[in-house]
């Protein structure tokens, strides 16, 4: 069983216990311990059950590499699934799940799946659930849902109260990783001069070199890496932080990290993650080697073991595995994880080697402390279910049909050899070599992931370079490289010297035994997470995936959350095995950001909840919001739909704003407006160009309404434009459509006519800009006293300045409405005095504000066009009826070209037409007219579709536009629009103009 | 100044790391010329100014010039002097190809001080602040919207926004900026 050791533990502290909870069941552990480390202290061998066949499921890995033991963490809105307990650091009141199972993690019915492991092997759902078609909806993807999965979604109505942030930084050397090899390399390059950050992704400096037993400089390795810490962190070119991995690399030295800063604590407050947005001139990968299992049956039994995994618990925390410990491997590495538990007291009857002759240091310290080798040997079986009872013995050369041997035992330790961790390397593009070896893939140097300057922007070092035994030279060489390639001049020290022991080579052991029955075959895991064994890789080849990333697909090999970290090298080999090529031939799968899963409330940052988006608000936008402001998000804005009353819906709100606005006066925030000032001597030239009508034969101190088309034709943004000066204009463009024509006059400005003089200014906050609007709004703004507004003073159209109720204003009289109207733009830090003195002034006039909907009712009253509504980006002006607006005197303007395009010059085109429903009704927003005939794939054929359709309190019936086929020649005629489930309703095209056709009421 | 005239969120203020405040109503004018415009240079005599270089700040008492793009300008001074003066900035600069606009009204202005204000503007816009010193402008972005940080200090700065984001920019940076969040990056 496993335990915790009476003494040693290098990294909890005995004197801390902390209290967490398994499954509800109360536990302790010590501080310093991961979850994983505890679990297993308390004999909590049994971990989850695997995602296919239920299977039971032990810890294996002790770090980021671990693909069993996922739990989930808290409860309520702190609830979080599928988080590796391996590297979740135990604190006091911790709560754990298991997870996968039902009912139980003890007794889980699910796991009859593996009573029949055949029944799912690869492939198996492409090619059973394809038919009977209905069947996958209904039937079997309810049944693999259940079934199949990691963790359980929180719950819907939860919501994450920590808070998450993000960060740029920049620095000359990245180094990832800081294992021995990582400290090496961040000082060398420090000491060039060049600014400097290490990650390090765990809670220590250090790696496994303390775990290993590795000496630098003839001492421990601990206190190397005391003092190197220590003199790294009083450089004031350094800067260190641990719990932050490297998540991602990405184009330009662009590097994701993810810093966990509350997750050990968290009671502590601040930030829960932090994502690092890095831009680095050099990165340095040191992130190690992970260590490979062996592909031998039953090795996912619980119990079973990463060899260096075990005597890290040993080590590090005191926890071992199990009293009887049977170690198999193919390499001399594993031996010290015999030794280590041998000296920690366990049992250890048997070290299983397929080599057939095993000499070398280590293997002679086993055997002089009483362990047996058993050379030319291999595991045949794991016995046990729940956990480990023994394993069988059988000659590695061999079917595996005969038992040699039966040693009872509780744990068993596995190292098929170690992979370079070349992930980051790999990520943005950095070519891997096969070291035949060491059996890795390892970073080719000569073809690493090129920065802007076409050089190499990422380095690798130590282990994860391929260096499996002495680093810290390879490590100071990638520091003085990278420090001097970002301009460190100075001369480091020299490097620090390394010592580990000589060991053999390993011997590569794809199959153990080497020519293992089907029945062997289909209990050797490759993955764990995915349940992917060795037989099924091996189908995959003979049904023809050839191809890596083909195989993986089907078989679902390292596509589970822990992307294949131990799986995939074994997998390739078994498929190039299968394939009869050699592995770097079959070469690797895709390597994708991020290294290890992290949080989404690391991705979103701080943008959730009130800033999730920006929120623009005009300067009357407390005033909306303090009576009765129904919102409605007009580009990043939000403008009152309409002003609700107590007791009043909304029909009723915007029924009594629009009859309002044509009876008394009534207000309209206007701010949203854009407002661009356009300058300079070439202004009306290209003033001329904006727009498909006249420009430059504006007067000073008039107004015109124009069109603005983009190089297609297509209507893009519309407005009023007043002129100012001979040089200058003030473009008015729609709310959304703002920032847009201000970025699409400068793209012409800059990139087209860049010698024109012509300056734009977009001055759309600078002012508040008001809508008076109704019969009496003369009458108002004349009590506010200052600027003659009469009818001959400031004509339709025009514009004036001057001081209205000791308010500095700029009025235009011009209408959407069609009423007598003005709007008058104040400085924004004076719009809301101005709005409060309207409201003031005119409350014996029925003033009353109105929202975006009368708005809307009221110019569809007009037949005026709305940009958005008649227009979708594929109409053009001639289609609304505007070729009023189309100058054909100018030589050229933005769409000229595209409007004299066949496809718009067609007159089978849809029209502007007003329609009115023959029984009143409200026509369906976007209805579509229909001939009665139908195409030839049996879809009704269109003639037409509604662009704006309101009810009108004015005229007491719904009115509406649309655009219809000939429809300007089809007046008083009767056409059919489809309605919600097959209803039809009849409505007669009308002109669109319903209200005041001559113009009378806005020119009084 | 008008009495009517109020700024984005007046008084409104956040103590963290960095302290958070709204300036107020702040004058400012753009200034759109050929920054190498003699002209310009003789306009900008009379207030004791002279064309900042790229990314700096020149000042000259109640008044600031900033450099905000090879042809653009930003006067800073108090809001009831903005529109004399860019009536003034007009006539002298009549002739030249110049566009003079008073935008003190577009913008929302925070005065952030603290020995930590790096720490919490590297939260918000990707900038590398250990090139930015006293003196120095940046434009650049704040989460989602555009921002200008003029240093004034080492450890005060003036952020400008767009008006209608004030509130978003608060927000932001009161959450930059809030305790137990510092980053120490910079600090």
């Amino acid at each position: 069983m496993s335990h915790r050791l009476a003494s040693g533990g290098r990294l909890i502290d005995r004197a801390k216990p902390q209290n967490f909870t398994f499954n509800g069941k109360k536990l302790q552990g010590y501080a310093g311990d991961t979850l994983a480390a505890s679990l297993l202290a308390q004999d909590r061998m049994l971990a989850g059950r695997s995602f296919k066949y239920h299977r039971p499921r032990g810890i294996v890995a002790s770090g980021a590499e671990e693909p069993n033991a996922l739990v989930s963490l808290g409860r309520g809105d702190h609830f979080e699934p599928d988080i590796l307990s391996t590297t979740t650091e135990l604190f006091d009141g911790l709560q754990a799940e298991s997870q996968n199972h039902w009912p139980s993690l003890e007794r889980d019915l699910l796991a009859i799946n593996n009573l029949v492991p055949q029944f799912l092997t690869a492939g198996f759902y492409y090619k059973t659930f394809l038919r009977p078609r209905a069947f996958w909806k209904h039937v079997y993807e309810p049944i693999i849902r259940r079934s199949a999965g990691l963790g359980k979604a929180p719950d819907t109505q939860a919501r994450d109260p920590d808070r998450y942030e993000q960060i740029y930084a920049f620095c000359d050397v990245l180094v990832i990783g800081g294992g021995i090899a990582g400290l090496q390399a961040a000082l060398s390059a420090a000491q060039t001069g060049a600014a400097v950050t290490l990650w390090e992704q765990t809670p220590h400096w250090g790696g496994r070199a303390p775990v290993d037993g590795v000496e630098v400089d003839g001492k421990a390795a601990d206190e190397w890496i005391k003092t190197t810490f220590q003199a790294l962190e009083t450089m004031p070119n350094v800067k260190l932080r641990t719990r932050c991995m490297g998540a991602g690399v990405h184009d330009h030295g662009y590097v994701l990290g993810y810093e966990r800063l509350c997750d050990h604590q968290p009671e502590a407050g601040g930030p829960r993650h932090r994502l690092w947005r890095m831009r680095a001139g050099r990165v340095i990968t040191a992130t190690g080697a992970i260590e490979r299992p062996l592909s031998f049956a039953g090795n996912d039994v619980p119990g079973v073991m990463l060899a260096s995994a075990l005597r890290d618990y040993i080590v590090n925390f005191a926890v071992a595995p199990g009293k009887r410990v049977v170690v198999v491997t193919n390499n001399d590495d594993a031996y010290r994880s015999a030794i280590v538990a041998k000296q920690a007291g366990l049992d250890v009857p048997a070290i299983i080697d397929p080599r057939d002759r095993v000499i070398g240091a280590l293997p002679d310290q086993a055997r002089a402390l009483g362990i047996e080798v058993l050379e030319g040997r291999a595991i045949r079986k794991v016995k046990g279910g729940k956990r480990v009872t023994g394993v069988e013995i059988c000659r590695q050369d061999s079917t595996g049909g005969a038992v040699e041997r039966h040693i009872p035992c509780d744990a068993v330790a596995m190292s098929g050899g170690w992979s370079p961790v070349v992930h980051l390397w790999s990520h943005c593009g950095g070519k891997l070599l096969w070291d035949d070896a060491q059996s890795c893939f390892r970073p080719d140097p000569a073809r690493p992931p090129l920065g802007v300057d076409g050089q190499g922007m990422v380095l690798a070092c130590g282990a994860a370079n391929g260096h499996l035994g002495e680093v810290l030279g390879d490590a100071h060489q990638a520091g003085l490289a990278a420090g001097k390639a970002t301009g460190g001049a100075k001369t480091p020290a020299d490097p620090a010297r390394d010592q580990v022991a000589q060991l053999a080579p390993m011997q590569p052991i794809w199959l153990m035994p080497a020519m293992a029955s089907y029945d062997l075959r289909m209990k050797m895991w490759l993955d764990f997470q995915n349940d992917v064994k060795v037989s099924d890789i091996q189908l995959a080849a003979r049904e023809g995936y050839q191809s890596v990333e083909h195989a993986k697909r089907y078989t679902t090999l390292g596509m589970a959350t822990d992307q294949g970290k131990l799986s995939n090298i074994n997998g390739l080999a078994i498929l190039s095995d299968a394939l009869d090529q050699p592995i770097p031939v079959t070469g690797t799968t895709t390597f994708r950001p991020p290294y290890t899963p992290i949080s989404f409330g690391a991705i979103a940052g701080e943008a959730r909840g009130a800033l999730f988006q920006p929120l623009r608000r005009t300067p009357l936008h407390d005033w909306h919001e303090a009576h009765g402001a129904d919102w409605e998000p007009v580009g990043q804005w939000r403008r009152p739909f309409t002003y609700l009353r107590a007791g009043e819906s909304r029909h009723d709100a915007v029924n009594r704003e629009v009859t309002n606005a044509r009876q008394n006066v009534a207000l309209l925030d206007a701010s949203t407006l854009g407002k661009i000032l356009v300058s300079g001597p070439d202004a009306p030239r290209f003033m001329d160009m904006l727009y498909t009508n006249m420009m430059n034969t504006l007067k000073p101190g008039k107004c015109r309404y124009g069109l603005m088309c983009n190089e297609n034709g297509f209507l893009m943004d519309d407005g009023v434009v007043a002129r100012l000066e001979d040089g200058s204009f003030l473009v008015h463009t729609t709310s959304g459509g703002a920032d847009h024509v201000h970025g699409w006059m400068e793209d012409w400005l800059q990139c087209e006519w860049w010698d024109w003089k012509v300056h734009t200014i977009n001055l759309t906050e600078q002012f508040a800009q008001i809508a008076v609007v109704g019969p009496k709004s003369r009458q108002l703004l004349e009590r506010l006293g200052g600027m003659d507004l009469g009818r001959e003073a400031l004509k339709f159209m025009e514009w004036a300045e001057g001081r209205l109720g000791g308010f500095d204003a700029r009025v235009f009289r011009i209408s959407f409405s069609g009423e007598l109207s003005y709007e008058i733009a104040v400085p924004a830090s004076q719009g809301r005095a101005f709005w409060d003195r309207l409201m003031r002034e005119g409350a014996d006039l029925g003033i009353q504000p109105y929202g975006t909907e009368a708005l809307h009712i009221l110019r569809a009253e007009k037949g005026f066009i709305m940009i958005g509504d008649e227009t979708d980006g594929t109409v053009i002006p001639q289609d609304l009826n505007l070729t009023w607006a189309i100058s054909k005197k100018k030589e050229d303007f933005l769409g000229k070209r595209g409007m004299e395009r066949s496809a718009m010059t067609d007159p089978e085109r849809w029209k502007l037409v007003g329609l009115e429903t023959l029984d009143g009704s409200v026509l369906p927003h976007g209805a579509l007219a229909i001939t009665g005939d139908k195409n030839a794939n049996g879809q009704a054929v269109t003639e037409g579709r509604v662009t704006s359709t309101y009810y009108s309190a004015n005229l007491g019936r719904g009115i509406a536009m649309g655009l219809v086929r000939h429809g300007p020649e089809r007046m008083g005629e009767v056409v059919t629009f489809a309605g919600p489930e097959g209803a039809e309703i009849k409505a007669r095209i009308i002109d669109p103009v319903l209200i005041d056709k001559e113009g009378a009421k806005q020119d009084v | 100044m008008s009495e009517r005239a109020t700024s984005a969120l007046p008084g409104t203020h956040f103590k963290g790391f960095v302290s958070v405040q709204e300036a107020g109503l702040r004058g400012m004018v753009t200034i759109r010329c050929d920054l190498a415009s003699m002209k310009l240079a003789a306009a900008l005599e009379p207030l004791g100014l002279a064309v900042p270089a790229q990314r700096k700040v020149e000042s000259a008492g109640e008044m600031a010039l900033a450099w905000m793009s090879p042809d653009e300008l930003l006067l800073m001074l108090p809001y009831d002097r903005a529109e004399d003066i860019a009536q003034q900035l007009v006539q002298s600069l009549e002739g030249e190809f110049a566009t003079i606009a008073n935008v003190s009204d577009a913008r929302a202005v925070f005065t952030l001080e603290g020995a930590g204000l790096r720490d919490a503007l590297a939260k918000l816009c990707p900038v590398d602040f250990s090139q930015i010193g006293a003196g120095d402008i940046r434009r650049t972005r704040a989460a989602q919207v555009a921002a200008a940080i003029w240093f004034e200090a080492e450890d005060r700065a003036t952020l400008i926004c767009f008006r209608s984001v004030a509130q978003y920019m608060f927000d932001l940076l009161s959450a930059a900026a809030a305790p137990g969040s510092e980053p120490a990056l910079y600090s």
